[in-house]
């Protein structure tokens, strides 16, 4: 299994990617990840890739063979939308972070274009306002858990509980209760668009 | 054990496994995290571990220790080994006793750093065998034995891991921590002290060395071969992961050579695998290093297999490789037809370009220069760090970058051709230790007419935050001991002061020295931010279009601040319409 998961610096797409691999290799899975490190960690376009099950192939994913494109900002999700593959889902959080070429007018960022795309381009398309979410949660910082609670409703190789131990592990214990509800918020989340 | 580990974390291991005294490192991009391991493991198992000041330090460091017989592993990014290379090169004459590691990480893309160069190339240059990884896994396996390997050869030797390996996390398979073994000690030997007698005989010994490694690399478990027919592909590295793929994608089975020893290349290994061929395509990232040995020794050997790759444009000498690319050459080179996936092009999206930090005290520090500059010619030199971010707009803030430490260099050269022009050299506080202490020397004692920024952020921010001698030592104390009279300190985030510092800096004849002191605010949490008043903000755009903080943004004709403004203050600063206001989180 293929998964992509892309959003902008700052947004614990790292931790993310590490939780998913980690619950990955807890199910006994062959696991890979390739994840952006560096300069584009400060507020610039970042994407993990994970591979779940895949022993021999390297870290990247190629073009169109994504299951799974799990999106923290929606221009971010229209950018890494080449590596889905047909019929696969995307689930995108809708509220969008602003570069600062666009503050300055050098370029355009029109959101509600963006999300239409996505709406006709993705086979099966799951949005979700994933800041409000966080910061109903307590900490618009646990964004990561409400992806992670959404990404944990589709089908994935490893469960639900194991990703939600995953990723609580590799986070401070002191954010334990508002990480909990931002995961159980992003699941119902997910619940509520399934028909 | 099984173990979730990053290639960089993989390394570490395997070198903790293979029981090392000493390990050393500087930070850089995508290395980082071997050191950053190693550090963790070192108080458990009681080897030194220290982030040295550059890596030439590093690499002398790391040969003594090997000289006494100790194990030692150094890591860098592939930029560091230029730092480092007085010192390897030579190294490579007079050899080590103990085992000695050189983890140089290449970054094709480049995603983080100046150059694309290959290490593999520099460790033909030096004469060095290199061990070249595919996957985390395999670099945990290849940093245990190149402890072995080193000590039989009595060569320091380079593993040289790439991005993809670095930065990708695997389940690796694990061993037992091993303490460090008593050191046998550094005996006195003219060996150890390099004169030219001396260097023409080990230059030969060199040379043989080569021959061994070879031998050796012919039997290693690192170069598989698999035959399947009569066309083949020759890899090594990331590239083999891709080859797989691409070979399933296609749905076609070639004889598969992985190179993990790209050099000295094993002959024997080649030469059998090409007879069985007629023809083969060798995938590698960067530099044709495999594929030019190879042709070489097919041609030396008369072997009739049509060799192809980056000579005959199959795949480029640039860029980083994905299975994409690899497929694509693959089909073209056994004549298949491979379209790639068509998928809908989206709307116009926004670029997204790496930023300095909201509140990140370099931008004040930009700002009040660029203000203290007004109405004057005044030349900004930048160096390597987080800082060089300053050179996007709307700050535009930097009219050079090089290589770490050249602020200080070019802006002397500049100075000194365009003596009405002045120029300020910005330089981070780890990058000045790392290679602008000469340079100053230089500024001191020619009295070099240029200005020094020293932006001291208290650590090395751009590479994960690393610690630097600048966190215990003071620099502006030798600026003065050397005889810059005008050396001030100044406080980023007071927009004022800096600009008085900067403006005074500026108007210097002889060298000046500006200390702007701030600590990086994703080490310490700040408990204030600016608001916006809304009844008050003109809706001007000043503050966006002249600072350029991330976590300002337009809400419909006032400026809005998002969650991660870091209560700075300098957009209040500089607010014409008093709008913006600083106040607890
Ligand atoms: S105070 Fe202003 S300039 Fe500083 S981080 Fe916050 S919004 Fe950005
Ligand atoms: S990490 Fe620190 S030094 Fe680097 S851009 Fe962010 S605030 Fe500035």
């Amino acid at each position: 299994m293929n998964i992509i998961i892309a959003g902008v610096g700052g947004q614990g797409i790292i931790l993310a990617s590490r939780a998913l691999a980690e619950a990955a290799l807890e199910a006994g899975l062959a696991v890979r990840t390739a994840e952006t490190i560096g300069m584009a960690q400060r507020e610039g376009a970042v994407v993990s890739h994970v591979r779940i099950g895949l022993p021999d192939y390297g870290p990247l994913i190629p073009r169109a063979t994504a299951d799974i494109l799990l999106a923290f900002e929606p221009g971010e999700a229209a950018r890494h939308l080449a590596c889905l593959r047909k019929g696969g889902s995307a689930v995108v959080a809708t509220s969008p972070v602003m570069p600062v070429s666009v503050s300055l007018g050098a370029s355009a960022y029109d959101v509600d274009a963006v999300l239409r795309f996505l709406e006709g381009a993705v086979e099966h398309p799951y949005f979700l306002d994933a800041a409000a979410l966080a910061r109903e949660a307590g900490s618009i910082k646990a964004l990561n858990m409400v992806m992670l609670g959404a990404l944990s409703r589709l089908d994935l190789p490893v469960g639900e509980q194991n990703l939600l131990e995953a990723a609580l592990k590799l986070l401070p214990p002191q954010t334990e209760t508002v990480n909990r509800r931002a995961f159980a918020l992003g699941r119902q989340a997910l619940e509520g668009l399934e028909k | 054990m099984k173990m979730l580990l990053m290639g960089n974390e993989a390394i570490a291991r395997g070198a903790v496994e293979a029981g090392i005294h000493v390990a050393t490192s500087y930070p850089g991009t995508p290395a980082s995290e071997v050191f950053a391991t190693l550090a963790r493991y070192a108080p458990e198992l009681g080897f030194y571990a220290e982030w040295s000041v550059n890596e030439k330090v590093a690499v002398e460091l790391a040969a003594g220790a090997a000289y006494a017989g100790g194990r030692a592993i150094v890591s860098m990014k592939q930029m560091g080994l230029n730092v480092a290379s007085d010192a390897v090169m030579s190294l490579a004459y007079i050899g080590v006793k103990g085992g000695l590691v050189l983890v140089v990480a290449d970054d094709p893309g480049p995603h983080s750093s100046q150059t694309e160069q290959d290490t593999r190339l520099f460790a033909r240059f030096a004469g060095l065998p290199v061990l070249d990884p595919s996957s985390p896994a395999e670099a945990y396996t290849m940093t245990k034995y190149a402890f072995d390997l080193s000590e039989e050869l009595g060569l320091p030797v380079i593993l040289r891991p790439t991005t993809r390996c670095c930065h990708a996390c695997q389940d690796v398979e694990v061993g037992s921590l091993l303490p460090p073994r008593p050191v046998p000690g550094f005996t006195r030997s003219p060996d150890w002290v390099i004169l030219p007698s001396l260097s023409a005989r080990k230059h030969r010994w060199l040379v043989e060395q080569e021959e061994r490694a070879r031998l050796l690399f012919n039997e290693s478990p690192f170069n598989t071969a698999t035959l399947e027919g009569r066309t083949g592909v020759i890899t090594g590295g990331v590239s083999y992961g891709y080859v797989v793929e691409t070979m399933d994608q296609l749905g076609v089975r070639l004889s598969l050579l992985k190179i993990g020893t790209p050099y000295p290349l094993p002959q024997e290994k080649v030469v059998e695998f090409l007879a069985h061929l007629d023809q083969v395509l060798i995938v590698e990232e960067q530099e044709p290093v495999i594929e030019e040995q190879v042709i070489r020794l097919a041609w030396r050997q008369l072997i009739p297999c049509h060799i192809s790759g980056k000579h005959d444009n199959f795949l480029p000498r640039t860029g980083e490789f994905n299975v994409d690319i690899v497929r694509s050459a693959l089909a073209r080179f056994l004549g298949m037809k491979s379209t790639p996936a068509s998928v809908p092009a989206p709307p116009e999206l926004p670029q997204r370009a790496p930023t300095l930090c909201a509140g990140c005290p370099h931008r004040g520090s930009f700002y009040a220069f660029k203000r203290a500059a007004r109405g004057r010619d005044v030349i900004f030199a930048g160096d390597i760090g987080c800082y060089t971010l300053g050179a996007a707009p709307p700050l535009k803030a930097l009219d050079t970058c090089l290589c770490m430490g050249a602020s200080l260099g070019l802006a002397q050269g500049l100075a000194r051709t365009e003596p009405q022009r002045r120029v300020v050299a910005f330089i981070g506080d780890s990058t000045f230790f790392h290679a602008g202490l000469p340079a100053l020397a230089n500024i001191a004692y020619h009295r070099a007419p240029v200005t020094i920024a020293v932006l001291d952020n208290g650590t090395t921010a751009m590479t994960g935050h690393q610690p630097h001698p600048g966190l215990a030592l003071d620099l502006a104390a030798v600026a003065r001991a050397w005889g810059i009279t005008c050396v001030l300190e100044a406080d980023p985030y007071n927009l004022e002061a800096t600009v008085r510092a900067a403006s005074r800096a500026l108007a210097e004849p002889g060298p000046s020295l500006v200390l702007l002191r701030r600590s990086c605010p994703q080490l310490t949490a700040s408990d204030r931010c600016c608001t916006v008043d809304p009844s008050l903000c003109t809706g001007c755009g000043l503050c966006l279009e002249e600072l350029g903080c991330p976590a300002m943004s337009w809400e419909k004709d006032h400026v809005t601040i998002g969650p991660n403004c870091n209560g700075c203050g300098l957009c209040a600063q500089i607010c014409p319409a008093g709008a913006l206001r600083e106040v607890r989180k």
